[in-house]
């Protein structure tokens, strides 16, 4: 258990929707239409984004869109929690430190 | 069983105006009581937006916030601590030809009083601080100008005073004023008398109630600015930020939270000790943000709040000695102005009561002012909101009165 | 003709649908206010991902109540004003500030019912903030709402009837169950058996055979442990826990699921004017209440946000709020029901009472843990720098003053997930009764809002 996982979270159920491509910090990878922005980047990340204040990678935490903790970067929207943001194709979503549009 | 305190001052209001005069008046040897009916700091010395500002100030209170100035200088020295006090400058900024005119009277103004102000134009502005929006025409800036944590600060005064003797009485509410010869007597709420010397009211928005024992008072009206923070981002703004007529006010701190105020204030309830804010005016407030500074226009807003402030119609403060009682000095009504004054206040009163008499000029600053009628500044109608002015009773001829 | 009055509830779970039934077959047309892109609130969620999921598997003997909301609002089309993806970020002078799709709307009300509900109660734990660490309600959410699991292999931990429920779906949904790691003892559960059979005699029953099944599946239970550390660097690797008699164990995990009980939704009903008491069984403040929900002029709390009580609680609990309503507002109600849904309640309530008193509530555990753990996750708070305030000369008299010297609970969650455990290390720490401390205060925005929101001048 001691290398890095591949992603965190682990689809289960199958997909009704069809798969897009989208990037993760210039990475192009798919996911499905439809389901959370933090679905699509923990399914191929072990984090999505670093804390502000020390740099620590955060995954979020309440999954219900209360903890606030897993705020991303999306081009052209600015920031987004990603727990309630859907996919859709093309998204662009940075795990880093907020960039300025 | 009642304990009863003996002091040479007892201040009431543990604001940041009673917390720098009990540090500086036990710096002169006196024995000082602060008493407050709840937190230290908590009101609006602590819910303030932070600027330590010099520039735009009404001139006759340039010498006060000069000598204030010198002590923020050495704050470390005074208080063992920074509070996150840094001079990163100020800028007003002019969106039209009209507000740099302003500006530019203002710039004189303070030049004769012995702060230099730059007056920049839109090219400068933008090289220096590319991220302004285009809509800003030009500015006025004043390097001296500086901020720190309003949080952090009268805390910190009230520990170093207390280091130096001070007696601190946090959630004590003072029930019965009598003065008894030269002696005054305060009854509080705990099983606690105080009797005193001297009295200073540093009540703020409460302040009129403690003059109104002594047979005066001044129109104060509480109200407080909304006042708003986005999450962290990097740092980058750098300087204090004003639009001219006060639509918008920011800063960032170091962490990366945007702090943000804007015009019009709204009323507050000093009695029922809240501060609501209209949300319709955070997102005004938001509006003029991104018109300053585009590029926060993703970013969020997570928290809102104002604060009770006392303010009066010419907007500017009661400081000085009363007219009725010997003994009893005012230092409240700051008009949302006060956090970069306090220190100067402090030395200020302390010299009153030390030396009876100071060198920084006060007459603009009386409580007798209000006997006859007063002047309305302008800053009022734009300032504040007209349902929150049309509570004040404040006469609409633009007069003030006693009720 | 007499104006048509606005009644807006905030939620559409259990209590908030109930409450728009019971106002739609009243003539209103209630205005409902949600967060999710579709009614059910937590617990009767439909999946907003495009999944293929077994709702019977998933909710098992709750199938019927989950399509029965689902079926209940399908009927009220029409006759509710449905604003999903919608969020209530303020309250102020009787008017219901919202935000959807990057535009901000005012809706003054007549009445307004919140239906708030609650989320994962926590406490800190060294390590609580790794990637693969997540609060429990949020991992069963994450299956219900995206078909995913929070990780390979799944630690279960804390203390919550929700605890084996959610162990047993992710078996289920082909997950590996590393182990149960329940901080109550059998013994706190026995006791408060006979409360909690007198009171919901079927959810005891459903609560013992979860156990079983999950015991069956030849998953670890330890009960009455004590949580160490939720192990990793970069991410989640295992969890060290001592078990009744102290000795220490590590569980090999890529994920732990964490959490004690539900915290209440309560900043919108503070923001409306409610007052918040203390309540000692939760040692949480909630809205104070009459019978009906009723807690300020026009205001109404109903479902977990107003006492944690479960979901049957809160859907007859936001129909009593309804009913409430329509009587202030001059539409006479049925008393009698009203009676009858007032005695279920409170049974209901007190049996929510009797499990907050059967699963642990380790209150004090921050005190004991060391001071570099990190309290608030949004603005990277330790326990040692609350300590360390709490140690000056003139300390914070409560948490609010707290907030304001250490930053705790001043961050994008708004002390959601802080809060209680702040107050909980302040009165451990300085030997004050919890209650004492108070509670963050609520300010507006409620949850973060977009800088760049358009808003109808």
């Amino acid at each position: 258990m001691s290398e890095a996982p591949r992603g965190q979270v682990v689809r289960v159920k199958r997909r009704h929707a069809p798969l897009v491509v989208i990037e993760i910090d210039g990475e192009q990878v798919e996911a499905f239409a439809g389901e959370s922005v933090l679905v699509a980047v923990l399914a191929h990340r072990p984090a999505l984004r670093h804390l502000e204040f020390s740099g620590e990678p955060r995954a979020g935490f309440c999954l219900m869109g209360a903890c606030q903790d897993c705020w991303v970067e999306i081009e052209g929207v600015g920031g987004a929690r990603a727990c309630t943001t859907p996919v859709s194709a093309g998204l662009r979503v940075s795990t880093g430190w907020p960039r300025f549009g | 069983m009642t304990t009863r305190l003996r002091t040479e001052v007892a201040i009431i209001g543990g604001g940041l105006m009673g917390s720098w005069t009990a540090y500086f008046l036990r710096r002169r040897g006196l024995s000082v009581a602060l008493i407050d009916k709840g937190e230290i700091g908590a009101q609006s010395s602590g819910v303030n937006f932070g600027n330590l500002r010099l520039q735009g100030r009404h001139p006759g209170q340039i010498p006060l916030a000069l000598r204030a100035d010198a002590v923020w200088d050495r704050i470390v020295e005074h208080l063992g601590e920074a509070c996150e006090f840094e001079r990163g400058g100020h800028l007003y900024l002019a969106f039209d030809e009209a507000q740099m005119a302003k500006l530019g009277h203002m710039a004189e103004d303070m030049f004769r009083c012995g702060v230099p102000v730059k007056l920049l134009g839109a090219a400068g502005l933008r090289a220096r601080w590319p991220w302004l929006g285009a809509g800003v025409a030009g500015a006025s800036w004043s390097a001296r100008d500086a901020t720190a944590n309003p949080r952090l600060v009268t805390p910190a005064v009230a520990r170093a005073a207390r280091r130096l003797g001070a007696e601190i009485l946090s959630g004590t509410r003072v029930s019965a004023f009598a003065k008894d010869g030269e002696r005054f007597r305060l009854a509080t709420d705990r099983d606690l008398e105080i009797e005193s010397d001297a009295l200073v009211n540093t009540a703020g928005a409460w302040g009129p109630q403690i003059a109104t024992v002594f047979g005066e008072s001044a129109p104060v009206f509480a109200a407080g600015p909304p006042q708003f923070v986005t999450e962290p981002l990097p740092y980058f703004i750098g300087p204090s930020v004003q639009a001219a007529d006060g639509r918008v006010i920011f800063r960032q701190v170091r962490r990366g939270n945007v702090v943000v105020a804007g015009y019009p204030r709204g009323a507050s309830d000093p009695v029922a000790n809240r501060a609501p804010v209209d949300p319709a005016r955070t997102l005004a407030a938001m509006q003029s943000l991104v018109e300053a500074v585009p590029r926060l226009a993703g970013t969020s807003v997570i928290r809102v709040w104002s604060g009770i402030e006392g303010y009066l119609p010419d907007m500017l403060p009661v400081i000085g000695v009363s007219r009725t009682t010997r003994g009893l000095l005012h230092a409240f009504g700051f008009c949302g102005h006060g956090f970069q004054l306090g220190p100067g206040v402090g030395l200020t009163l302390a010299e009153l009561l030390v030396d009876g008499g100071t060198s920084i000029p006060l007459s603009d600053f009386d409580i007798g002012r209000f006997a006859g009628e007063v002047a309305h500044d302008e800053r009022l109608s734009r300032e504040f909101d007209s349902a929150s002015l049309a509570a004040t009773g404040w006469s609409a001829a633009g007069k003030a009165t006693l009720p | 003709m007499a104006e048509a009055r606005r009644v807006l509830i905030v939620g559409a779970g259990p209590a908030g649908v109930a409450a728009a039934a019971v106002l739609a077959a009243h003539r209103q047309r209630p205005f409902l206010i949600d967060e999710g892109h579709a009614p059910g609130g937590q617990v009767y969620r439909r999946a907003s991902a495009p999944v293929a999921l077994d709702i019977k598997a998933l909710f098992g003997s709750q199938v019927g109540k989950y399509e029965r909301l689902h079926a209940t609002f399908a009927g009220l089309a029409g006759s509710v004003e449905h604003r999903p993806r919608t969020l209530a970020w303020a309250v102020h002078e009787r008017a219901v500030h919202t935000l959807a799709e990057g535009k901000a709307e005012v809706h003054p009300y007549d009445a307004l019912i919140l239906a708030t509900g609650a989320t994962d109660r926590l406490l800190p734990v060294p390590g609580w903030t790794l990637p693969g660490a997540y609060a429990l309600g949020g991992a069963q959410t994450l299956l219900k709402d995206q078909g995913c699991l929070i990780g390979r292999r799944v630690v279960f931990c804390g203390s919550s009837p929700l605890l084996h429920l959610v162990a047993l779906q992710y078996q289920a949904a082909g997950g590996e169950v590393a182990a149960v790691v329940d901080t109550t003892t059998t013994g706190a559960k026995l006791a408060a058996a006979p409360v909690l059979a007198a009171n919901g005699f079927a959810t005891l029953l459903r609560g013992l055979s979860y156990m079983a099944a999950l015991r069956c599946k030849g998953v670890r239970i330890h009960h009455g442990t004590r949580l160490v550390a939720i192990e990793g660097e970069t991410h989640v690797t295992g969890l060290r826990f001592r078990d009744r008699r102290g000795n220490e164990h590590r569980v090999e995990a890529d994920a732990v699921a964490i959490g004690f009980g539900l915290r209440a939704e309560t900043q919108l009903a503070e923001l409306g004017g409610a007052r918040l008491r203390y309540d000692s069984v939760f040692r949480q403040w909630l809205p104070d209440v009459d019978a009906d929900g009723r807690c300020a002029p026009g205001l109404y709390a109903a479902g977990d946000g107003c006492a944690i009580g479960g979901a049957d609680a809160a859907e007859e609990s936001g129909q009593l709020a309804a009913y409430a309503a329509l009587a202030d507002l001059g539409i006479a109600a049925p008393n009698a029901r009203m009676a009858r849904l007032r005695a279920h309640v409170a049974r209901l309530r007190r049996f929510q009472r009797g499990l907050a008193k059967a699963f642990d509530w380790p209150h004090s555990w921050p005190m004991d843990m060391p001071d570099q753990v990190i309290l608030c996750r949004c603005e990277n708070v330790t326990l040692g720098e609350v300590r360390a305030t709490l140690r000056e000369d003139i300390p914070p008299a409560d948490v609010n003053r707290a907030k304001a010297f250490t930053r705790c609970g001043m961050g994008r969650c708004q002390g959601r997930f802080c809060g209680l455990a702040l107050g909980e290390l302040m009165a451990a720490e300085t030997g004050t009764a919890h209650e004492r401390t108070g509670w963050l205060r609520a300010q507006a925005p409620v949850k973060p809002v977009p800088v760049s929101t358009a808003f109808p001048s």
